[in-house]
C-alpha cells in the first residue's frame, strides 16, 4: 500500500505530493477537475487512472500537456468497466505468473454520468462480478457536460440541459428521476465490498472513501457529485459552495456500504430548504414554486428513507 | 509433435495455450465459441494459467483486450458475424492505441437475415482501420497464423493488433489432420514474454497513453500507424523465415501459388475455398487444362508487391469474394476491389474478374471450382470479358 493510513481526517493526514497537476484545459471552477485532484492524491504513486471519454477526457488531457503525473489512459466512453477490468487482469495474471514484480497497484477507473449510467453501466455491472481488484469512480456532473450539456440518465428532475429545454409546451425540462446507481450497484453486485457516495466539497470524505475503495479487495464503486459551473448555470466560484449545499439540502447524501452496511458519513445538522441550492444554479430557473414544492416533498421522502431525517 | 485429427478452434486454442497468453476475455457466438470453451477447458485444467474473463458484451470483450495489452499482457479474444459487430467502437482504437492483440474472427454471415454460414464481409468492414488481417486455409494453418500473429504483432516496429480468420464452419468445425509442436519448440520460436516496448502503462513509467489531440497532432499519429503497417510487411516476412526454419513449414508470407506453371489464368482467393481449387486444378491439368490458383493469405498489411509479382505474369485472374460491397465500383467484392486496384499500374496487366461466391456459407464445390476455372482460361483465349462481376450459384 502506498499510504501508511487510510482515514483522512484533517489537513495533516492529506498527502503534499500532487498527481495531477496543471496542464488541463477545463472550466474555471470545474468540480471533476477537482475530483481528478483529489483521487490522485489520496491514490499516491502507485496508482493509474483510466478515464473514460467524457470532460475529463477531452478537456482534462491533451497531447504533450497532460496533467497526470500517474500512468494515465483513455478508455471509450462506455467501456471503464472493461479498461479497470482488463488492467487488474493483466497485472494479476502477470505477477502471479512471475512476468511482472509483486506489488500492489492502485487500479482506478474514472468515467462520467453518461459514461457510467448509460451508456457504460452493462460494462461496469460484468467488472462489479469477477473479483478483479480495481475502483470504478463516476463523476457525477449531471450531465452529458463535454457535448454541450445533454440529459443523462444521473440529470435531477426539473433540470435544463440542452435536450430537455424548458419551453412554451414542455415547461420542467427534465422529467426523468435520477437514477440511483450506487443502490442499484450495491443491491445488484452482493460481493462488492466497499460502495460509497462522495462531493468535492468534502474533500477529507472523499480521499478516505477513494482510499477504502482501493483497499478493499475486489472491486469497488465510488460516486463523486461534482458541480460543473458551464452545465448547471452559476459562476464558477460558486462550485465549493454549490456542493456543500447539495449535501446540506439533501440533493445529495454522503454514505458509504460496507460489507453490505449502510452508514452515512455525513449528517447535516439542520437541513437547509431545496430552493436555497436551486436558486444559484441557471439549469433550474424556470422552476415555479410548485415545483420547487414538489421536488422539497421528493428529497425530504429520500433523506427519511436514508435516516437523514 | 503430436499429430491429430482436430479442428480450426482447437489448433488455435493451442497456439494460444503455446503463447502462453495471460487475459482471455469471452463472449459466445458461433461459429468462434469453441475456441473459448477449449481455453476454459484448459484453464479448468491446468493446462493454461491465464486470467479468463466472461464478458457481458463483445465491446467489453475488446476493451478489455485493449488495456490488458496496454499494461503489457499478452491477451487472446476473438468473435464473429454481428458480435465483431458490436464490438466496433472497441475495434477502432486497439490499432490506434497501438497494443498487440490477437484475436480469431469466426468468419459469419451479418444479420438480418439471421446466418449461422460463413462470409468475410464481417472482418472486411474492419479492413481499414489498421488491423493485421490473415486467412488460414485449413486448421493447421490456423495455429501456425496464430502462433506468428504474436510475433508480429509484439514486434515494437509494428505494435498492431491481428486477425485470424477462420472460414466459419468449413475450418472452425472440420477436423482435418494437424501436426500439433511441443510446447518447447513453440517457446523456441515464442518466447512466453513480449519484447519490451514503450507503451506500457505501469506505475514504474508515468506515461499518458491516447490523450486528445486535435489537429495538432492526430496526421502525425495516423501516419505513425501508416509506417508501422508498412513496417508489418518486412516483419512478416522475418517471421516467415523464422517459422519455416523452426517448424518445416509455414509456407510463404503473402500469397501461395498453386498449380500456376504454365497458366495463363488463376483464380485467386482468401481462407478454406483453397481446398476445393486444389482439387479441381489437379482434375483439370490431368485433363490438360492448365489453370492456377493465387491463395492471398494476408490481406491486411496488402503486399502490392508480392500481390503484383504473382499475378502479373497471367492473362486473367477471376477473384473469388465471399463477401460484398454494395454499390462499389462494378458493384463487386471487396478483394476483388483491392487486388484490381493493385494491378492497375502494370503496362500489360491481367484481366481481373469477380466471382461472388459462397455467401452465407452455401458450400463451394470441386465441380463449381472447375467450371469458373474454365471460364477464367476461356477468357484468356478469347481476351472477351463479357460480365466484369458475376454471382455464382445464385437461384434466379
Ligand atoms: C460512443 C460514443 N458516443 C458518443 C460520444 C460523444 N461524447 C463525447 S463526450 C460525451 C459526454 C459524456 O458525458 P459524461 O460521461 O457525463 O461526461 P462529461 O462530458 O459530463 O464529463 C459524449 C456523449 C462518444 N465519445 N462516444
Ligand atoms: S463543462 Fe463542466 S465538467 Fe466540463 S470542463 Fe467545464 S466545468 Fe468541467
Ligand atoms: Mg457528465
Amino acid at each position: 500500500m502506498s499510504w501508511d493510513k487510510i482515514e483522512i481526517r484533517t489537513l495533516k493526514d492529506v498527502p503534499k505530493e500532487e498527481y495531477f497537476v496543471a496542464g488541463h484545459r477545463t472550466c474555471q471552477g470545474c468540480g471533476p477537475a477537482l475530483a481528478c485532484r483529489y483521487l490522485a492524491k489520496a491514490g499516491g504513486p502507485r496508482a493509474i487512472c483510466i478515464t473514460a471519454t467524457g470532460c475529463m477526457y477531452v478537456a482534462n488531457c491533451s497531447y504533450n500537456t497532460t496533467p497526470w503525473a500517474i500512468p494515465w489512459m483513455h478508455a471509450q466512453l462506455g467501456g471503464i468497466g472493461s479498461a479497470v477490468e482488463g488492467a487488474a487482469a493483466a497485472y494479476k495474471a502477470m505477477m502471479r505468473k512471475g512476468k511482472l514484480k509483486k506489488e500492489e497497484i492502485h487500479v482506478i477507473g474514472l468515467a462520467g454520468d453518461g459514461g457510467a449510467a448509460d451508456i457504460g453501466l452493462s460494462a461496469i455491472s460484468g467488472a462489479m462480478l469477477t473479483g478483479h481488484d480495481h475502483l470504478i469512480i463516476t463523476y457525477d456532473n449531471e450531465s452529458y457536460a463535454n457535448t454541450g450539456i445533454q440529459a443523462s440518465s444521473l440529470t435531477p428532475w426539473g433540470a435544463w440541459t440542452t435536450f430537455t429545454p424548458p419551453g412554451k409546451m414542455l415547461r420542467l425540462g427534465n422529467v426523468r428521476v435520477k437514477k440511483d446507481l450506487p443502490k442499484m450497484i450495491a443491491a445488484g453486485h452482493p460481493n462488492v465490498r466497499y460502495v460509497a457516495t462522495a462531493s468535492t466539497s468534502f474533500p477529507f470524505d472523499l480521499m478516505t472513501k477513494i482510499r477504502k475503495g482501493l483497499a478493499v479487495k475486489g472491486p469497488a464503486y465510488v460516486q463523486i457529485h461534482t458541480p460543473c459551473p458551464k452545465g448547471w448555470k452559476y459562476p464558477p466560484e460558486l462550485t465549493v459552495r454549490i456542493g456543500r449545499l447539495a449535501v446540506e439540502t439533501g440533493m445529495w447524501a454522503l454514505y458509504e456500504i460496507e460489507d453490505g452496511q449502510f452508514r452515512l458519513t455525513f449528517k447535516p445538522p439542520k437541513r437547509k430548504p431545496v430552493a436555497e441550492y436551486l436558486k444559484l444554479q441557471g439549469r433550474f430557473a424556470h422552476l415555479r414554486e410548485p415545483d420547487i414544492r414538489y421536488l422539497q416533498e421528493q428529497v425530504d421522502a429520500a433523506c427519511k428513507q436514508l435516516g437523514i431525517d | 509433435m503430436v499429430r491429430m485429427l482436430t479442428t480450426g478452434t482447437t489448433t488455435i486454442a493451442t497456439a494460444v495455450k503455446h503463447a502462453d497468453v495471460d487475459v482471455i476475455s469471452a463472449y459466445p457466438i458461433r461459429p468462434y465459441t469453441g475456441v473459448m470453451n477449449e481455453l476454459a477447458r484448459m484453464i479448468a485444467d491446468g493446462e493454461l494459467d491465464a486470467e479468463y474473463i466472461v464478458c457481458d458484451s463483445e465491446h467489453t470483450q475488446f476493451e478489455i483486450a485493449k488495456h490488458a495489452a496496454a499494461c503489457g499482457a499478452r491477451v487472446f479474444t476473438g468473435s464473429a458475424g454481428i458480435g465483431w459487430a458490436f464490438a466496433h467502437e472497441a475495434l477502432v482504437v486497439t490499432p490506434s492505441d497501438r497494443v498487440p492483440v490477437v484475436a480469431m474472427v469466426g468468419n459469419r454471415a451479418l444479420d438480418d437475415p439471421g446466418n449461422f454460414g460463413v462470409e468475410h464481409t464481417d472482418v472486411l468492414v474492419t479492413r481499414d482501420l489498421g488491423w493485421m488481417m490473415c486467412w488460414p486455409e485449413n486448421p493447421q494453418e490456423a495455429y501456425d497464423l496464430t502462433l506468428m500473429g504474436y510475433k508480429i504483432a509484439e514486434n515494437p516496429k509494428v505494435l498492431l493488433p491481428y486477425i485470424v480468420n477462420c472460414d466459419g464452419n468449413f475450418i472452425t468445425h472440420v477436423r482435418f489432420p494437424v501436426d500439433l509442436p511441443d510446447e518447447e519448440l513453440a517457446k523456441e520460436f515464442l518466447p512466453s514474454t513480449p519484447p519490451p516496448r514503450h507503451n506500457v502503462l505501469h506505475p514504474d513509467r508515468p506515461l499518458s497513453i491516447a490523450p486528445h489531440v486535435d489537429y495538432y497532432w492526430g496526421a502525425e499519429i495516423r501516419r505513425q500507424m501508416d509506417q508501422a503497417m508498412k513496417n508489418a510487411i518486412e516483419v512478416t516476412r522475418k517471421v516467415h523465415e523464422e517459422f519455416n526454419k523452426i517448424f518445416g513449414r509455414g509456407g510463404p508470407p503473402f500469397v501461395e501459388e498453386i498449380y500456376t506453371e504454365g497458366a495463363d489464368a488463376v483464380l485467386m482467393g482468401v481462407g478454406g475455398m483453397a481446398m476445393p481449387a486444389r482439387a479441381a486444378l489437379k482434375q483439370l491439368r490431368r485433363e490438360g487444362i492448365k489453370v492456377g490458383y493465387v491463395k492471398l493469405r494476408r490481406f491486411r498489411p496488402f503486399s502490392t508487391e508480392d500481390v503484383v509479382n504473382a499475378l502479373r505474369k497471367f492473362k486473367v485472374v477471376g477473384v473469388l469474394d465471399m463477401d460484398f460491397s454494395f454499390g462499389s465500383a462494378h458493384t463487386g467484392g471487396i478483394i476483388f476491389q483491392e487486388v484490381r486496384s493493385a494491378l492497375y499500374d502494370l503496362p500489360d496487366r491481367p484481366k481481373v474478374v469477380n466471382y461472388i461466391i459462397g455467401l452465407g456459407g452455401r458450400e463451394i464445390t470441386v465441380d463449381v471450382m472447375r467450371s469458373l476455372a474454365k471460364e477464367v482460361n476461356e477468357i484468356a483465349k478469347t481476351g472477351e470479358v463479357k460480365q466484369v462481376v458475376k454471382w455464382i450459384g445464385l437461384r434466379e
